[in-house]
């Protein structure tokens, strides 16, 4: 009896330590990166301002905005989803909806898979031989987008994938007895029913597209413009790489400027994910059926 | 083969034609050896223990085994004596037959868009044709009465036996020629049961009629002919009043038919 | 009353047919792609780096001399120390990450209850999707002085920062995914070993651990690859010099770096052209392995139930 209580009370002691180790190693995790976003927030803030943003970046980058760079990178990521949602999405009503349980279809899941999986610099390589080089777009908007939207492409189809799987088979098969075609039926119940959850999607693969740099700095992307692209076949400054640049290459560059573009820069990403996450809590409560 | 004899004697008129039948799952055996033909206007049942393969016959009438992985069926089936193996376009056939599944599925559109459905994918555009439509297919079904008010509501949140109902109404707005009910009272209350009985022998004149159920009586009270499937084979068919009467081959048929089963 | 004309055959193929066949093909095409964009960056990167391993370079040299002289005149082509910063990184970000993120995954599955568990995936969430050239940043300009003032050396860009910073890069990832293969474990499994009087670190320990042994794997695995691969952060924190490494402290650079710092500076065609682009074949080799790897692996859990 003794012994037994004994043995709950160390049991008891080794839960609450067990409990206690996994939650500080959870929180090693999270607050080294909150005290280092508070770092950036401390000492970019103060720079950030409405000419910050709207303004040209003047004096060999050392004053001035962020403006052509801002713009540079909404039209990287606007091409880039012109070109991966359509594929994407495509690609992934092929998986939901049509592929067979097959080896080809087992290839396709591994090619997405690794697809993710690819260095982005490799990623950039590709860029240059196909975009840049055989297909002749030279460094340019079009060629850098195209690289990003490869690199994007398994977010699309996996997340678009995944809310088509969960809209429930006897939708389809009620609506293939009235005589609709599998398109049809695509079009008319499964697509409007899954369209939130793909749209979750595109919004994360637009925060992962904002923030890439080693894929555009050979496709498209210039270190330097004080002017913005006329076409997509013009090279663009993208934020990212515009990070990159005032930090390791321009000497004298004042110590708030990169902090204020890095915070900036953050802040989109975090706040395209943050509408995310609340746009799924919203849909997870709204049910439909 | 009095079977094949049987069929013979309809084929004439019949609506349907099954010859050497079965259907398979993978390499599971879900119902083999049915000969049977359905006549045009009259209302064929068919009953048995659960796992009989009466749902699987049902489906492959409309052809859902062509999507459905690994379902396929043997034989031949003919409606209106095309052979339905050979129908190029598929789609077209499943327009011409309603169906009403064992479980209750409203689409996630609204009741009015559910009923309205199938009139425009055959190409009904005017507003007052497909209102006409919908109320003339939700009346039949009982459902007018409940949902007159509602017709926007989402169809995929009505009650258990509303939805029931709204499946019957949509199969009936596809104006079939042949329509499959699945035990289609399963969710439905015993009074709006009979009702829809009784619709079903006012549709008998304008189609023809297949009903899966488990409940022999509701057999007896409206069909004209029926079959007994027991264990993936069909054991008997007959007419439904000379059936119950006793004149039947073989002696499972009456023990389930008059309730004496296992 | 039927609408349907009986002049043409019953089973007449119309538009709705036509169309829908039409997108089943578009789809399949699209569904296809996936797999000839995967074939085109392995054609595409061995396209223009094979000249080079076929002609120019010994692959002995190649793997085994820390030289990487590609501007000298005469050019040196050596990556066992670019290797060798690549895996010393990604080892050290392991060390880190690895435990930290199964503790961390450990605790979000199995301790953690309702919306504290929401609240902190919804935060791991949201560290996964900072972008790595903010990461690298962090590593230049906040990591670097505090390594320099805690240890008392010269520079703080080195395998150390490299290293903190991947780890806290890839941990977010890693968990999210343990946390996945945790979650997969059956709960009835749970649920028969606290019946028995199991405490919850004793169920974790003995059911749920070796139920997730083969997700965990994959979440390790995966998270190799992505350290492996990681451009920016590494290029800006690890200090960007071509050595063997000594100690933790040491300067080193990543095989993804010397291509991003480099590639723009080389004429298209050139022998240091090809041998970045030979780089870059490694890499895919490598990832692909390891993606290939993980996928079986986790394979190897449904195969089994």
């Amino acid at each position: 009896m003794f012994q037994a209580t004994a043995l709950n009370r160390r049991n008891a002691r080794i839960e609450t330590g067990m409990r206690v180790a996994y939650l500080g190693m959870t929180l090693m995790l999270i607050v080294p990166v909150l005290l280092v976003l508070g770092v950036l927030i401390d000492k970019g803030a103060p720079a950030l301002s409405w000419e910050f943003l709207t303004e040209v970046p003047l004096k060999g980058m050392t004053e001035g905005g962020i403006f052509p760079a801002l713009m540079g990178t909404v039209a990287l990521v606007l091409v880039a989803l012109l070109a991966s949602v359509p594929v994407g999405v495509a690609a992934a009503i092929y998986l939901s909806e049509y592929a067979p349980n097959t080896w080809l279809t087992r290839l396709v899941n591994l090619a997405i898979i690794n697809l993710a999986g690819v260095p982005s610099i490799v990623h950039a390589l590709f860029g240059v031989g196909a975009f840049v080089m055989f297909f002749g777009f030279g460094t340019s908007i079009l060629a850098a987008s195209l690289t990003l939207a490869v690199m994007t492409l398994p977010v699309v189809i996996v997340s678009t994938r995944e809310s088509l799987r969960a809209v429930p088979q006897e939708f389809r098969e009620a609506c293939w007895t009235l005589g609709a075609t599998r398109w049809q039926t695509i079009w008319r119940i499964v697509l409007p029913n899954a369209i939130s959850g793909i749209l979750t999607g595109v919004i994360l693969e637009v925060s992962r597209t904002v923030g890439e740099t080693a894929p555009i700095m050979f496709t498209g992307a210039a270190f330097f413009l004080p002017f913005l692209p006329q076409s997509v076949f013009d090279q663009t400054m993208a934020m990212s790489l515009h990070l990159f640049v005032i930090s390791t290459q321009v000497p004298d560059v004042p110590e708030a400027l990169p902090y204020a573009v890095a915070l900036a820069l953050i802040a989109v990403v975090l706040v395209m994910n943050a509408a995310s996450i609340a746009f799924r809590v919203v849909l997870r409560r709204r049910k439909k059926w | 083969m009095v079977a094949a004899v049987l069929a013979e004697s309809v084929a004439g008129d019949a609506k349907i034609v099954v010859k050497k039948f079965s259907v398979h799952y993978g390499a599971y055996t879900a119902l083999s050896g049915v000969n049977l033909a359905v006549a045009r206007n009259e209302i064929f049942s068919i009953v048995g223990p659960a796992n009989a393969g009466k749902t699987s016959f049902l489906r492959v009438l409309n052809r859902m085994d062509a999507l459905t992985s690994g379902m396929r069926y043997e034989g031949t089936v003919r409606f209106d004596g095309h052979d339905i193996r050979k129908w190029r376009n598929l789609y077209a056939l499943r327009r011409r037959i309603g169906v009403v599944f064992p479980l209750p599925v409203g689409l996630p559109l609204s009741v009015f868009d559910n009923v309205a459905m199938a009139p425009r994918l055959r190409g009904v555009r005017h507003r007052d044709e497909l209102e006409e439509i919908v109320e003339r297919c939700l009346r039949r079904a009982a459902l007018w009465g409940e949902v007159k008010d509602r017709l926007t509501a989402l169809g995929s949140l009505l009650s258990g036996g509303q939805q029931q109902r709204l499946t019957i109404a949509r199969a009936l707005s596809q104006d079939p020629e042949l329509l499959l009910l699945d035990e289609f009272s399963i969710a439905i209350d015993p009074v709006t049961t009979m009702k829809i009985e009784d619709v079903l022998l006012e549709l008998k004149k304008e189609m023809t009629i297949i009903m899966v159920t488990n409940l022999v009586q509701q057999a007896r009270r409206i069909s004209d002919r029926m079959a007994f499937f027991h264990k993936g084979r069909c054991v008997e068919v007959g007419e439904t009043a000379a059936m119950f009467d006793g004149d039947v081959r073989d002696e499972q048929t009456l023990d389930y038919l008059r309730g004496r089963f296992g | 009353m039927r609408s349907t004309t009986q002049t043409q055959a019953p089973d007449a193929r119309g538009v709705a047919w036509y169309l829908d066949k039409a997108m089943a093909y578009l789809v399949f095409g699209a569904g296809v792609s996936a797999i000839l964009l995967i074939v085109g960056i392995f054609v595409f990167i061995t396209k223009e780096g094979v000249g080079f391993v076929w002609d120019t370079v010994d692959l002995g040299q190649f793997f085994g001399s820390p030289a990487w002289r590609p501007t000298s005149d005469t050019p040196q082509y050596g990556a066992l120390a670019l290797i060798a910063g690549t895996a010393s990184v990604t080892g050290l970000a392991m060390l880190i990450a690895v435990p930290f993120s199964l503790g961390a995954a450990i605790y979000i599955a199995e301790f953690a209850g309702g919306t504290q568990r929401e609240a902190l995936k919804i935060l791991i969430e949201l560290l996964a999707a900072i972008p790595s050239v903010v990461w690298g940043f962090i590593g230049l300009s906040v990591l670097n002085p505090l390594i320099i003032e805690w240890f008392d050396v010269p520079v703080g860009l080195g395998i150390l920062n490299a290293g903190v910073i991947l780890g806290l890069m890839a941990a977010p990832i890693m968990t999210t995914i343990a946390e996945d293969a945790l979650r997969a474990v059956p709960d009835g499994y749970r649920e028969a070993a606290e019946a028995m009087g199991a405490t919850r670190w004793q169920v974790t320990w003995r059911v749920v651990l070796p139920g997730a042994k083969n997700g965990l794997t994959a979440a390790i695995l995966l998270g190799v690859g992505r350290g492996f691969g990681e451009t920016m952060a590494v290029l800006m924190a690890s200090g960007h010099a071509v050595q063997l490494p000594d100690g933790v402290f040491d300067s080193v650079r990543a095989l993804t770096a010397t291509i991003a710092a480099e590639l723009g500076e080389t004429a298209v065609g050139s022998d240091h052209y090809q041998a970045l682009f030979t780089l870059g074949i490694l890499l895919f080799v490598v990832t692909f392995a390891i993606n290939l790897t993980a996928d079986l692996v986790v394979r190897g859990i449904s195969n089994k139930d």
